[in-house]
C-alpha cells in the first residue's frame, strides 16, 4: 500500500471518529455513532496491517485475540454502578500503551522511520518525551483513581506536608531529564524520566478526595488523549493526532463542566485536600427539629400531588434503589401524576453517570432533565422527592459565602411545595455541611435505607 | 508552490492537531449531558487507536525489546478497543424512549 493511500485511509478513519462523537448529541443517533467509531477503528487497524513493514503476524494475533476476549468479557459483565472504575481502568491501559509505544520508538526507531544520520531525529525525541511523560502519569494516576473508586484505598484525600513542593521538584526534574534526553538520546535518561512521571501520576491523584472524582476521571480522559496525540506526532500519523486532539479536548471540556457544577477551580481540584476536614465541621443539628414521616405518608402526599420531581443522587446507586424508584414513578404516573427526574451534573461519580443508571432501570430519557432545564419549574412543583442526594440541594451554596460549596449551582428543591427527603440520618454529605432544607416547615424526612423506603412507598401506593 | 512543498512535516502535523482540537471542542459541546458517560467510554475506545503504533512495533521479523513492547501494547489497546466499544453499545442500548 502506498503511503498516500494509507494517509487517505487514516483520514477517513479520523472523520469516522469525529462522527462517532457527533452521534452522541442525541440518544437517537448515538448507537449509529458508535458503529462509525468501530468502522473507523477497523479501517485504521487494517490500513496499518497492510503496510510493507508488517512481516510477522503472530504476536499481534495473540495480542488482539487475548485483549479482545478480556475487554469484551469485562464490558459485558461490568455493573453500571462500577462504570467510573472501569473507565479509570481503561484510561490506565491507554497510558501504559502510550509508554510502551514510546519505548518501542526509542529501542527500534528504524521501524518507524524516525531516524537520521544522528540517530533518532531531534524533533522525534522531543515528541516521544512528551508522549511518554503524559502516558506514564495517565497510567499511574488512573490506577490510583481506580483504587479510590473501587474502594481498594481510602477516598479521603491523602496529603502530607510539602506535597506541592515535592510535586514541583518532580515536575522540574522531569523537564530537566527530558531536555538531557533530547540532547543525548540516552535510553537510561529516558527511562528515569518515565519513572519520575509514573511517580508524579501517583502523587497527583493521591490528594484528591472522593467528591472530586468526576473531575479526576475527566482530567485523566483528557490526558490519555494528549498522550495519544504525542505519540501521533512521533509517528507522524494523522489519525492518531486527530483522535488525540478529540479525546484531549473532550476530557478537558468535561473537566470544565464538572468544575463549574461544583463551583471549584481546576487548580484547587488538582491541589487536592477537599473534604479532608469534613468531619470537623459541626452540624449544629441538635437544637433544630425535623418532621419525620413514614412511607405511607409519602405515598399519600405524592399520589395526591399534580407533579413530582425525583432528585436522585449517588446514594441511590449505592443502595441499588434505581429499579424501585422507577417502579414508584410508574405507579405515580398511572395515578395521573406528572413525574420527572432532575439530575445535577455531579450527581454520580462521573459525568452523566446518573443518566446511565436511570436508563438501566428503564426510565425513559425524555423524563430526565438537567439542572438548568428543571430549576425554573421547581417552584411550580408539588413534591420534590430527594433520594441519595444532599449537597446538590443545599441552599447554603447560594446564601453562605463561607460554605465549602458556596457558589455551586444547586437544584432548588426547597422551592417545591413539599420536599420529601429520603436519608439514613441527618449526617452531612461529602462537603461536610448541614443542609437547612431538612429543618424547613415543608420538608418531611423519610429516615431509612433508600431502597427499603422506596419499596415500602411502592407497597403503600399499590394498596 | 515551491514553499508549500517544503513545509516541514511537523508543521503539517501541528495543523492537523490544531484543527482537530477545534473540531473536538465544538463536537463535544454539542454532546447531550445525558450521554457524557458513553462519551467517555467511547473516547476511551477510540484513543486506543494508539494500537497503530503498537502494531508497527510488534510486526518486524526481528525486533528485540521494541517488538516485545509493541506486542504488549497491542494487547492492552485491544482490551480497550473491544471493551470500550462494547460497553458503550451496552449503555446506549439502555437509552430508550418509552411508548
Amino acid at each position: 500500500m502506498s503511503a498516500n493511500l494509507a494517509a487517505i485511509l487514516y483520514l477517513i478513519a479520523g472523520v469516522l471518529f469525529i462522527m462517532a462523537l457527533r452521534g452522541l448529541s442525541s440518544p437517537k443517533s448515538a448507537r449509529q455513532g458508535n458503529l462509525f467509531g468501530i468502522a473507523g477503528m477497523v479501517i485504521a487497524v487494517g490500513t496499518t496491517l497492510a503496510q510493507s513493514s508488517v512481516e510477522d503476524y503472530l504476536w499481534i494475533a495473540i495480542g488482539i485475540v487475548a485483549g479482545g476476549l478480556i475487554g469484551t468479557t469485562i464490558a459485558l459483565k461490568i455493573k453500571m454502578t462500577a462504570m467510573p472504575q472501569l473507565v479509570a481502568g481503561f484510561h490506565s491501559l491507554v497510558g501504559l500503551a502510550a509508554v510502551l509505544v514510546a519505548g518501542a520508538t526509542l529501542h527500534s526507531p528504524e521501524v518507524f522511520g524516525i531516524t537520521d544520520e544522528a540517530g533518532i531525529r531531534l524533533i522525534s525525541r522531543i515528541e516521544m518525551s512528551i508522549g511518554v511523560v503524559i502516558g506514564a502519569l495517565t497510567f499511574t494516576g488512573s490506577i490510583i483513581a481506580f483504587a479510590k473508586l473501587q474502594e481498594l484505598m481510602t477516598g479521603v484525600p491523602l496529603v502530607f506536608k510539602g506535597q506541592h513542593l515535592v510535586n514541583l521538584c518532580l515536575l522540574l526534574g522531569i523537564v530537566a531529564l527530558a531536555v538531557l534526553f533530547c540532547l543525548t538520546q540516552s535510553p537510561t535518561l529516558f527511562w528515569i524520566m518515565t519513572g519520575l512521571a509514573l511517580l508524579f501520576g501517583v502523587l497527583l491523584i493521591m490528594p484528591i478526595g472522593g467528591a472530586d472524582m468526576p473531575v479526576v476521571i475527566s482530567m485523566l480522559n483528557s490526558y490519555s488523549g494528549w498522550a495519544a496525540a504525542g505519540i501521533g506526532f512521533t509517528l507522524e500519523n494523522t489519525v492518531l493526532i486527530i483522535v488525540g486532539a478529540l479525546v484531549g479536548s473532550s476530557g478537558a471540556i468535561l473537566s470544565y463542566i464538572m468544575c463549574k457544577a461544583m463551583n471549584r477551580s481546576f487548580i484547587s481540584v488538582i491541589m487536592g485536600g477537599f473534604g479532608a476536614t469534613a468531619s470537623t465541621i459541626s452540624t449544629g443539628a441538635k437544637d433544630k427539629t425535623v418532621k419525620p414521616g413514614s412511607a405511607e405518608d409519602a405515598a399519600f402526599i405524592m399520589s395526591n400531588a399534580g407533579s413530582v420531581v425525583i432528585v436522585p443522587g449517588y446514594g441511590l446507586a449505592v443502595a441499588q434503589a434505581q429499579h424501585a424508584i422507577r417502579e414508584m414513578g410508574d405507579l405515580l404516573k398511572k395515578a395521573g401524576v406528572n413525574v420527572r427526574y432532575a439530575i445535577h451534573p455531579v450527581a454520580g461519580r462521573m459525568p452523566g453517570h446518573m443518566n446511565v443508571l436511570l436508563a438501566e432501570a428503564n426510565v425513559s430519557y425524555d423524563e430526565v432533565f438537567e439542572l438548568d432545564d428543571i430549576n425554573s419549574d421547581l417552584p411550580n412543583t408539588d413534591v420534590a422527592f430527594v433520594i441519595g442526594a444532599n449537597d446538590v440541594t443545599n441552599p447554603l451554596a447560594k446564601t453562605d459565602p463561607s460554605s465549602p460549596i458556596a457558589g455551586m449551582p444547586i437544584l432548588d428543591v426547597e422551592k417545591a411545595k413539599t420536599v420529601l427527603f429520603v436519608k439514613r440520618s441527618l449526617a452531612p454529605g461529602y462537603a461536610g455541611i448541614d443542609n437547612p432544607v431538612f429543618y424547613n416547615q415543608n420538608t418531611m424526612m423519610l429516615f431509612g435505607d433508600a431502597k427499603k423506603m422506596v419499596e415500602e412507598i411502592v407497597k403503600a401506593l399499590q394498596a | 508552490m515551491e514553499q508549500i512543498l517544503h513545509v516541514h512535516p511537523l508543521i503539517l502535523s501541528i495543523t492537523v492537531f490544531v484543527l482537530a482540537v477545534f473540531v473536538g471542542y465544538y463536537v463535544v459541546w454539542s454532546v447531550t449531558p445525558a450521554l457524557h458517560t458513553p462519551l467517555m467510554s467511547v473516547t476511551n475506545a477510540i484513543s486506543s487507536v494508539i494500537i497503530v503504533g503498537a502494531l508497527l512495533a510488534a510486526t518486524p521479523l526481528e525486533g528485540g525489546i521494541g517488538k516485545l513492547f509493541g506486542g504488549i501494547a497491542v494487547g492492552l489497546a485491544a482490551v480497550n478497543i473491544f471493551g470500550g466499544f462494547t460497553v458503550t453499545q451496552r449503555m446506549l442500548q439502555m437509552f430508550k424512549k418509552k411508548k
